[in-house]
């Protein structure tokens, strides 16, 4: 027991240094970086919690994902300002922010102790639900508005992207290896999410996370400048990218026009309603992240 | 599964730190990253109330998964923000894109 507790205190220290050093270190580049890190490190800290799911889905989009986002915008943006306050700023800053911690560490602490039904009555409906993994079983049909109000979000951020314009920059050349690699792990991640997409019904894995790896896919071969060019103007692009929504859309009007209410699907067809939802939603998910991170219309390597 | 005070004290420092480092930072790149550590630590936090019975509460795992995807498009919109240029005229060419040379 000591040496688990070792290790949760050792992996919580960790990730405070790595923060706290990618917040304030000098160097910019340095920052983002440990930022990386340090969403690696969440994913590893995620799965000791015992949430499989989210650790697939940090490892793929906090780490992977953000990080190409942060080194683009990077290499985009300028010198940056220096810090304006001085040492006084600091450490009444620093003051406060210890008071605060320990306010809401008063105020966390309590909750540790209490438990909540709310996980017996998951398990007690996992039989009507028509998956046998409960985080798919929440995410697509108990609480199915969140999954659908979220691809909504995720299409207003690609275009209110898209209303900014085109991000201009050139990617650099690519270098070989980079080229050698992609090409081999661009395949291995569209079968890695295919197989994440097939296994989310039982176990952990779906479409979130099968979502985030195409994307990952899709943006390495987009940086060794293999990736033909793709955005908005694309009909094909337009189509994956709305197919989640619609299909979303179309299984929940339909569930309450002809079936018990909104997204209230029928026993017998809830998996095969479930499968049909997250495919398409893949598809949405992986277009979008893609073309928010790799941004539109942008000239590939020559 | 052991004990979350950890995780739960370490998701409070976490938010903490990001939001000292929003009002401290001048840089829209680090404030971005304040903000993401910010919601870094409430997950943290969210994550371990959900693991106090084992198995992991799904429904509060499920929330965590929604948001982590939340908040990375709203992470890639600022930092398309934060990088905008002046405004400029949109150029015609955009409806023969199709497919690279």
């Amino acid at each position: 027991m000591p040496i688990e507790v070792a290790f949760d205190a050792v992996l919580v220290l960790l990730l405070l240094g790595l923060a706290g050093t990618a917040l304030h270190v000098r160097r910019l580049y340095t920052a983002v970086l440990l930022f990386v890190i340090f969403g690696l490190l969440l994913a590893i800290t995620w799965a000791r919690l015992g949430a499989v799911d989210l650790a697939l889905a940090e490892a793929a989009i906090g780490a992977g994902l953000i990080g190409v986002m942060l080194l683009t915008a990077l290499a985009r943006s300028g010198a940056e300002p220096a810090m304006r306050s001085g040492r006084l700023g600091v450490a009444v800053s620093s003051v406060l922010a210890v008071l605060v911690t320990a306010l809401l560490a008063l105020a966390v602490l309590p909750l540790a102790e209490r438990t909540v039904d709310l996980p017996e009555l998951v398990s007690a409906q996992m039989t009507n639900s028509g998956v046998s993994h409960p985080v798919t079983a929440v995410l697509l049909n108990f609480r199915g508005w969140d999954t659908l109000l979220e691809l909504v979000v995720l299409l207003l951020a690609f275009l209110g992207v898209r209303q900014l314009g085109p991000a201009g920059g050139s990617l650099p050349a690519a270098w070989p290896l980079l080229d050698a690699w992609s090409r081999l792990l661009a395949p291995l991640s569209i079968m890695l999410a295919g197989y994440l997409l097939w296994r989310g019904s039982a176990a952990p894995g779906g479409a979130f996370q099968a979502g985030a790896v195409l994307a990952a896919g899709a943006v390495m071969l987009h940086l060794a400048g293999l990736l033909p060019r793709i955005g908005w103007s694309n009909w094909q692009v337009r189509v994956l990218m709305l197919a989640g929504i619609a299909v979303f859309a179309l299984v929940a009007a339909g569930t309450h026009w002809l079936g018990a209410g909104w997204l209230n699907y029928p026993l017998s067809w809830s998996k095969a309603l479930i499968v049909l939802v997250e495919i398409a939603a893949t598809c949405s998910i992986a277009t979008t992240l893609t073309l928010l991170v790799i941004g539109e219309r942008e000239q590939p390597t020559p | 599964m052991s004990s979350v005070i950890p995780y739960l004290l370490g998701g409070v420092a976490l938010w903490v730190l990001g939001l000292h480092a929003l009002l401290l930072q001048p840089s829209a790149l680090r404030r971005i990253m304040a903000v993401n550590v910010m919601g870094s630590g409430v997950f943290m936090v969210m994550v371990a109330l959900g693991s106090r019975n084992s198995p992991i509460d799904p429904v509060l795992q499920a929330l965590v998964v929604t948001g982590l995807v939340v908040a990375a498009s709203a992470t890639a919109f600022a930092l398309r923000l934060a990088t905008a240029g002046p405004y400029e005229e949109p150029d015609e060419q955009d409806d023969s894109a199709q497919g690279r040379p």
